[in-house]
């Protein structure tokens, strides 16, 4: 299975455990990742507020750079993911606009037909294109007693007909089921983590991250799965600051969900990025994981 | 010999002159169309002088065919018809054309309408040349019904029926009749108790002399048309002989296995895996459900073989297919509830204190799992709290556009037995209040003084997930109170949904056997929104109750009895008259390919396998004309509508392309062929 | 300039229980459209004899129109579906026959949707207008050789269904 890889710009740096747990797991699952050549940020959701062709362009590069033979792209990143998609149906509905971005391209020697690649987020991928089968054929290391809470956050399932439902997604919760996880009840898995709020209005965004924590606390989750670099920046980064601001004490990590397929998957700790993540994971996981040991 | 053609134009006062030129249409068409004898106009040619005088142009110009350029058919060919008829006239020898609807009330320029309604008189002059006389078929009506559906509808339509002294045959698919009012406690407005006013009408069905039940069946195939359907229904097999049981009771009694009933309970409630639904079931004879009985499951236990007084079960039964006929079939299949967990974020099914409207109805009834108290799902927790959540799964682009009329009004209703029965708060998030029928506005206020909150907002959310001390263990219902232009979060101990009324499952099944079509949404589509509300396109076909959309009981009953009414006039008047328009087939044309066959939607076309050709069962036929337009040899004519009528009106409406716009001499000239 | 305009002349197949009480209605409600689509009756949409459009094209129509009930609604259950694929094989056979495919439109309207219908009716007479007069009967002749060819293909159809003189 051979696929388009849009890392984007967080997953080169903030969220670099994210891009290498990622291409550890999708070696092992035999899903070939192939990085667009030259790749540029998608523009987050800055550029739609300032000029939508420019942010459209800007988008439509990505796709116009995937190669002729790849019809399918890959963006692990929920804000990459919905970008790409978004440029594309935008393009479909609006031919004029089509032209429009088609000749902002033509600048650059590129041109993009709507609809050519079909845009996909990682989850929806493994969820689907591998499966439960060969996901449970892979495991070595069962995460069993690992209470988990599945977040979504806000941009995967919405606005567009995505994989899962918007308001109660359940795919994440699924796949972690398959790896032997415990998934707790986590009622605010699609609510919003503030995105870009904590340059804005700190209590505001303050007050959205400790809702999420408060609720994994309360169903005792060990630590919480992400699929958004901004959702894992938020919950791990603030988790101090929050903690301070209104006097609680939540210690919960937050880690990418391919870094936990990673450890199901008895892959080495170090590859899937661990370490980077400020309230660590290790800890937990340790206590938690019993035989077979787990590799460090 | 040529036809001698008659054609009037109307004016219908200004209505059509004001806009086309009618003197100009009749003289051209009796100066330029062949055959056309007489050609007049009139100001109001429906009225009995206008009438009168095509009668008398018949009769003294020896006309043998009738044109008249006026309003739609729709409107007035039964009139011109008849006077055609009256002046020994066969009235398929008249043809009406529309230009007033077609043409004056929706033009803006005077010479291109009266252009137009030239083309479509030369069509009609072209066309009913080639029309032949045709005699209406006339059917004797069977006075047997078929009702479907033993709810409260259908019951009505049954008791009207049997007590006029026509007989009945009423099939219900569950074990018993009564439908869903036999699961709710009280009625809005008045409050009575449901029961007490269904059960009479249940045992009356039940006992009628005219009245045959068939419960736990379901219709199979109908064929046939109007004044004699022939029915074929599947009597399931109880595993209980209904001739031995006395409805004792003791074999549901001693039966050792319990299971959760979805049915009548809800998912509430309990049942054996032998049961009647309910105490008052019609007929009180019990079923085995295999799924859950031991027998079916592990051959073992047969308790209530060896309990039953009588030796009425039977493990052996089987399905028993059984024939009817009869001369109409009342339809009133009702509705099921939307599954509310479509609707995630309202948590029916993850959070247990959300409860659906059916499950609620069910506890507050006495007779219910929890006897009538208002509890939670604990079973004995009595709620502080209570909010109902309207339109779910209703006026939702998501699921289903439409209102489903009832729930506001049984919102109040459950608000009130929450007020009546417990000190909890009760909160109704409501988008629009919508009581318009008799008593339901007034039964708002009341409730708006018993103390009920309103919210007028659409939740967005029913979660645990609390952010506050104080909702800590209760459900939180997030909404946007939009009166007060605030987002709220509500803490409440209980969540009620009001799902939205769907159309059965299978109704789009049972419609194509009966051969009535149903709306967008899956509603039995009505002859006339307005006008034939109980009617369908299919004669001797009638539709009650809430599987015509959605209403509450009195409006059903009001449509069970209309039902009624006009399959007791069709009875009375003894036979039913047949349009002729249907399709023949030409035996020595016909290959036996039997393309047409598998085309007619109402299978009205048998194979005779010995002369190898196709034959239309004319009763059965409603003549859509597919076939006469599939038939690769041009085997099957459409009686009213054959391709020499609609060819020639084709080259009459395109009378000017054909000709040129002067189109003079055409009088002397050959006509194109085709 | 008026006089230069190309008024095209268009055959309409409406189906009674539907599109023609849509006409109707569009007319109750003083809904004004083009005058240029001249109305025929039928039962039903699934009526509609591929013959009748060739027929309206041969005698000068510039475009014929075929409306019936929306998918799921018809009258007679599901004949619609039928003038359905007749409408794709018609498009084929004007491609064949060397004429813009889009001189034939199909489309739905309840009995409810008289602006529908009046609004489908201008949009396709625009269209034909763009397309400009067909003159098939001009072509027609021109084109013998097509002409034969599809009398050979008629006639194998009937030799191959035995179709008694």
């Amino acid at each position: 299975m051979k696929y388009a890889y849009y890392p984007g710009c967080s997953l080169e740096c903030s969220s670099a455990a994210y891009d290498m747990s990622v291409r550890a797991v999708a070696d092992l699952l035999g899903i070939e990742l192939r990085e667009i050549d030259d790749w540029n940020c998608c523009g987050a959701t800055e550029y739609f507020s300032q000029d939508e062709l420019t942010a459209c362009a800007v988008i439509a590069r990505n796709l116009a750079l995937i190669e002729p033979q790849l019809d399918q792209v890959v963006a692990p990143c929920a804000a990459c993911y919905l970008n790409l998609r978004k440029v594309d149906s935008l393009m479909k509905e609006d031919p004029a606009l089509a032209d429009k971005i088609n000749q902002c391209l033509a600048a650059g020697r590129l041109h993009y037909d709507p609809g050519r690649v079909r845009v996909r987020h990682l989850l929806d991928l493994i969820h689907t294109d591998i499966g439960e089968t060969a996901i449970k054929d892979k495991v070595v290391q069962p995460l069993t007693g690992l209470r988990v809470a599945c977040y979504y956050g806000c941009q995967i399932v919405r606005p567009y007909d995505g994989f899962d439902n918007p308001e109660q997604p359940v795919k994440l919760d699924e796949l972690m089921t398959w790896v032997g996880a415990e998934v707790v009840d986590f009622p605010v898995k699609a609510h919003c983590c503030g995105g870009h709020m904590t340059q804005i209005s700190e209590p505001q965004a303050f007050e959205l991250i400790r809702r999420l924590l408060h609720n994994a606390a309360e169903y005792r989750a060990d630590l919480i799965l992400c699929m958004c670099p901004m959702c894992q920046l938020n919950l791990d980064a603030y988790q101090n600051r929050v903690n301070s601001f209104f006097g609680t004490n939540y210690q919960i990590p937050i880690i990418f969900f391919t870094q936990l397929l990673g450890v199901a998957f008895g892959l080495d700790w170090k590859k899937l990025g661990f370490g980077k993540e400020i309230v660590p994971a290790e800890p937990v996981l340790r206590k938690k994981l019993t035989a077979p040991a787990a590799t460090a | 010999m040529a036809e001698r053609v008659g054609v009037y134009v109307c004016h219908c006062g200004s209505n059509i002159a004001g806009m086309v030129d009618v003197e100009e249409v009749a003289r051209w068409a009796g100066a330029n169309l062949k055959d056309v004898v007489v050609a007049r106009d009139y100001k109001f040619m429906c009225s009995s002088l206008g009438q009168a005088m095509i009668e008398e142009d018949i009769k003294k110009e020896g006309l043998t065919r009738v044109v008249v350029a006026a309003c739609s058919p729709h409107l007035h060919e039964k009139t011109f018809r008849r006077a055609c008829e009256n002046a020994g006239l066969n009235p398929y020898l008249c043809q009406m054309t529309n230009i007033r609807e077609h043409v004056s009330w929706v033009s803006k320029d005077r010479a291109k309408a009266t252009e137009k309604a030239r083309a479509l008189v030369a069509a009609a002059v072209e066309r009913v040349k080639h029309q032949a006389p045709l005699e209406p078929f006339f059917v004797k009506v069977n006075p047997a019904t078929l009702v479907i559906g033993g709810g409260i509808a259908g019951l009505q339509a049954t008791l009207e029926l049997a007590d006029a002294g026509y007989p009945v045959y009423l099939v219900e698919r569950t074990p018993s009749i009564g439908g869903h009012m036999a699961q709710f406690d009280k009625t809005f407005p008045t409050l009575d108790c449901s029961a007490c006013i269904l059960t009479p009408k249940m045992s009356e069905a039940g006992q009628h002399p005219n009245v045959t039940l068939f419960t736990y069946a379901e219709v199979e195939e109908v064929s046939g048309s109007v004044g004699h359907f022939r029915v074929k229904i599947r009597k399931k097999a109880r595993y209980v002989e209904e001739d031995k049981c006395t409805g004792c009771g003791i074999c549901v009694e001693k039966c050792p296995r319990k299971v959760v009933d979805h049915d009548f309970e809800a998912g509430l409630g309990y049942r054996k895996a032998i049961y009647t639904p309910f105490p008052q079931a019609v007929p009180r004879i019990p079923v085995i459900d295999v799924e859950s009985c031991i027998w079916f499951e592990r051959q073992k236990c047969r308790a209530c073989e060896k309990l039953c007084p009588t030796g009425a079960i039977n493990f052996d039964q089987k399905d028993e297919e059984i024939t009817l006929d009869v001369g109409n079939i009342i339809v009133a299949t009702g509705w099921k509830m939307f599954d509310c967990k479509k609707i995630p974020q309202y948590g029916y099914g993850r959070l247990a204190n959300v409860f659906t409207a059916l499950e609620f109805e069910r506890m507050c009834n006495a007779a219910g799992p929890t006897g009538g108290k208002i509890v939670l799902r604990d079973g004995k927790t009595e709620p502080q709290s209570v909010a109902i959540i309207h339109c779910v799964g209703s006026r939702d682009s998501n699921h289903n556009e439409y209102c489903s009329g009832i729930c506001c009004m049984a919102a109040l209703k459950f608000g009130h037995l929450v007020l009546e029965k417990t000190k909890a708060e009760v909160y109704s998030f409501y988008i629009d209040m919508r009581t318009n029928q008799k008593g339901y506005e007034e039964f708002y206020h009341r409730l708006l003084e018993e103390g009920m909150h309103f919210v007028r907002g659409k939740v967005a959310e029913v979660t645990d997930a609390a952010r506050r001390p104080e909702e800590a263990g209760k459900l939180i219902i997030q909404v946007e109170d939009t009166l007060m232009g605030k987002q709220r979060r509500i803490p409440v101990d209980m969540v009620i949904l009001m799902g939205a009324l769907e159309p059965q499952a299978d109704a789009k099944e049972l419609g194509l056997k009966l051969g009535i079509s149903c709306s967008m949404a899956g509603w039995y589509t009505e002859r006339h929104p307005k006008l034939d509300p109980v009617a369908t396109m299919t004669d001797g076909i009638f539709v009650a109750g809430v599987c015509q959309g959605p209403k509450d009981i009195p409006a059903s009953v009001a449509q069970g009895a209309a039902a009624a009414a006009r399959v007791m006039a069709m009875i009375t008047k003894g036979d039913v008259m047949i349009e002729p328009v249907v399709a023949s087939i030409i035996e020595e044309k016909c290959s036996g390919c039997r393309i047409c066959n598998n085309l007619c939607p109402y299978n009205a076309i048998e194979y005779d396998a010995e002369k190898q050709v196709s034959r239309v069962i004319t009763a059965m036929c409603k003549g859509c004309g597919t076939c006469v337009a599939a038939c690769p040899a041009g085997a099957i004519t459409g009686a009213h509508f054959s391709n020499e009528q609609v060819f020639a009106e084709i080259e009459g409406i395109l009378w000017d392309a054909v000709h040129g716009n002067g189109g003079a001499g055409v009088k002397e000239g050959q006509p194109v062929s085709a | 300039m008026a006089n230069d305009t190309f008024e095209p002349k268009i055959v309409g197949f409406l189906c009674n229980w539907c599109s023609y009480r849509a006409a109707d209605l569009a007319g109750t409600a003083r809904i004004k459209y083009s005058p240029n689509v001249r109305i025929i009756r039928v039962m039903c949409s699934g009526r509609v004899d591929p013959t009748f459009v060739l027929k309206a094209l041969a005698l000068g129509a510039d475009g014929v129109m075929i409306a019936g009930c929306h998918p799921g609604e018809c009258h007679y259950i599901e004949q619609n579906y039928k003038a359905m694929r007749r409408y794709y094989m018609l498009k084929h056979m004007l491609r064949a026959l060397g004429l813009e495919e889009d001189r034939i439109r199909l489309v739905w309207a309840s009995a409810a949707e008289g602006q529908q219908l009046a609004e489908h009716i201008d949009k396709f007479v625009e269209d034909v207008r763009k397309l400009g007069p067909l003159n098939w009967p001009a072509n027609w002749q021109e084109n013998g050789e097509r002409l034969h060819a599809v009398e050979a293909i008629a006639k194998e159809h009937e030799e191959s269904l035995e179709v008694l003189p």
